[in-house]
């Protein structure tokens, strides 16, 4: 049931994002300059910031941001995890011992001090487009090592299972091995790790946003929206402004409840 | 036990120096290095703009820099950064305290949280109280750590207490599932059928088993909590390695970076060592 009201709102708050044109009652960068810092009202549903943007539009345009590359780049690190962490646990040996040393220097570093490390050498004055390009492929790049253990040590297993020695006695080697019977029987922790990093990386590219080496301005994200939090000088002030803070928390719990227990385990 | 100890530590050595390598790879090949804003005065003159070049040529072939960093670093000469001016030993010695305490403060108030919630919740076994403490950890593990920050300057808390928020529910979330794994053993069946009480399970049945465990879960959360000291103490205005760290990736600062990855790793590797050695014990001593 719980699964099913996750998956509901999720769904949703994506279809809300997908069309955020359609929806949004005006464009991200819109200003309109005679009501900045406005309240709430039937026209700016979330008022107005600083400069007379809306917050309701921007959210919605955020979260387009927000939810649908969060995905794109849980892909490729579950994509990079797959190659590097699969093909090391099917090879075995050397090349096993190489990619969890390697790994094992990723893990040594917490991923926030390398997420902001690398983020903060890349170029900041680049075009919003740009910035959100750089922003989730850091992420994509940077996220793969933990899935990658996971999946060799799966790799691993199923180099000494009966199937896989049959397919090899029968001819079949290399990558078509890999292939064609490794990476479908990988498929269930390949879909839960992937599932797992969706919450992780809009974390992260909310704190990334938070510290100023996110998605660069006028572009909404939910980690751009946050930083309005700075200039809050009580909670009790401007609630509406933690909207974004709030459906942040919403997404990423759904996303979390979404997956059953066995998943996780996995 | 020897052989595993000195494996462990040959293998931080390996890493740590790996790791700074791979910084100092990532600063030299990021773009704007080789740009040094005293370069755009236009007061220096040919032979100013000279000096500075190869006051930082040293840098700019990368073996170079790391053999000359290693054998300097030997020798407790850690450089000077580049962006603040000052020697990178006395930068660290004056923050390192600070980003101690606040971490060490975020660490046991965390883990005090987790671990009150945890037992309570094992003893008292209610779905109520259940539901209860895994939406209340639920709540700050769906919280970015910047937030985290942003929320306590705006509720004037200190700034541990961010690093605690992001602590308490990983740690407060895999000791439950422990709990939950240790009370559903047979014997304990069997001790409550024998009217025992439920403290006395806990003490001698329950936590003996989950020690092991826990123990590892302890050097994770130290690298959870010196990941979360960045954004908190840069958000917060914490005058600690955390922000100096955020300082230099923003000022392309390669001799503080280096150091600082450096620190980072030793510190994390160094507590999950620990963690690793006593939770060997503990099993060895369980065998």
């Amino acid at each position: 049931m719980v699964r099913r009201l996750s998956c509901a709102f999720l769904l949703i708050v994506a279809l809300l994002a997908l069309f955020a044109g359609e929806v949004a009652p005006a464009g991200f960068a819109t200003q309109f300059r005679e009501m900045p810092n406005s309240a709430p009202s039937r026209q700016h549903l979330l008022g107005t910031d600083d400069i007379g943007r809306d917050r309701f539009s921007r959210l919605i345009y955020g979260t387009r941001i927000s939810l649908l590359l969060a995905p794109a780049a849980a892909l490729l690190s579950t994509i990079l995890a797959a190659l590097i962490g699969g093909l090391a646990g099917y090879l075995g040996g050397l090349w096993a011992r190489c990619a969890v040393g390697f790994v094992d220097l990723f893990l040594s570093l917490p991923w926030l001090f390398l997420l902001i490390m690398v983020r903060g050498l890349l170029p900041l004055d680049v075009s919003p487009f740009v910035s959100v390009v750089v922003t989730f492929f850091i992420l994509a790049v940077l996220g793969w090592a933990a899935s990658a253990r996971i999946l060799c040590a799966g790799a691993a297993t199923l180099r000494q299972s009966g199937f896989l020695l049959q397919a090899r006695a029968s001819g079949l080697s290399g990558i078509r091995l890999f292939v064609v019977h490794v990476l479908p029987n990988l498929r269930p922790i390949l879909l839960a790790q992937f599932w797992i990093s969706i919450p992780v990386f809009i974390l992260s590219e909310a704190n990334l946003g938070m510290l100023g080496l996110g998605v660069a301005e006028p572009m909404p994200s939910w980690g751009g929206l946050l930083r309005e939090m700075e200039g809050m000088l009580s909670l009790s002030e401007a609630p509406w402004k933690l909207a974004p803070l709030v459906l942040l928390i919403l997404v990423v719990s759904c996303f979390e409840l979404a997956l059953t227990k066995r998943e996780f385990a996995i | 036990m020897t052989s595993r100890i000195a494996r462990h530590v040959l293998s931080i050595a390996a890493v740590v120096l790996l790791g700074a390598f791979l910084s100092a790879l990532l600063v030299r090949s990021a773009p704007g290095f080789d740009v040094d804003e005293q370069q755009l005065d236009t007061r220096l003159n040919a032979s100013s703009l000279r000096a500075l070049h190869e006051a930082h040529a040293q840098e700019h072939t990368l073996f170079r820099f790391y053999l000359s960093y290693l054998r300097h670093a030997l020798r407790g000469d850690l450089g000077v950064s580049r962006s603040l001016g000052q020697p990178v030993l006395g930068l660290l010695r004056d923050r390192a305290p600070v980003t101690v305490r606040v971490v060490i403060a975020g660490l046991a108030l965390g883990w005090l949280l987790a671990l009150a919630l945890g037992l309570t919740a094992a003893l008292a076994r209610t779905t109520a109280y259940d539901v209860a403490t895994l939406i209340a950890s639920g709540l700050f593990l769906c919280l970015p750590a910047a937030a985290l920050a942003l929320l306590s300057v705006l509720l004037n808390a200190p700034g541990y207490l961010g690093i605690a928020l992001i602590v308490f529910p990983k740690v407060f979330r895999y000791m439950r599932n422990l709990l939950d794994k240790a009370y559903s053993l047979p014997h304990l069946c069997t001790a409550r059928a024998k009217g025992l009480s439920e403290l006395r399970i806990l003490g001698f049945h329950v936590l003996p088993v989950i020690a092991p465990e826990i123990l590892a879960l302890a050097g994770v959360s130290v690298s959870v909590a010196v990941g979360a000291a960045i954004p908190i103490e840069t958000l917060c205005g914490i005058a600690g390695v955390g922000q100096l760290a955020w300082q230099a990736a923003l000022g392309r600062d390669l001799p503080l970076l280096v150091n600082i990855t450096v620190l980072v790793t030793l510190v994390t590797l160094s507590a999950n060592f620990g963690a690793d050695v006593m939770s060997h014990i503990l099993r060895s001593e369980g065998a």
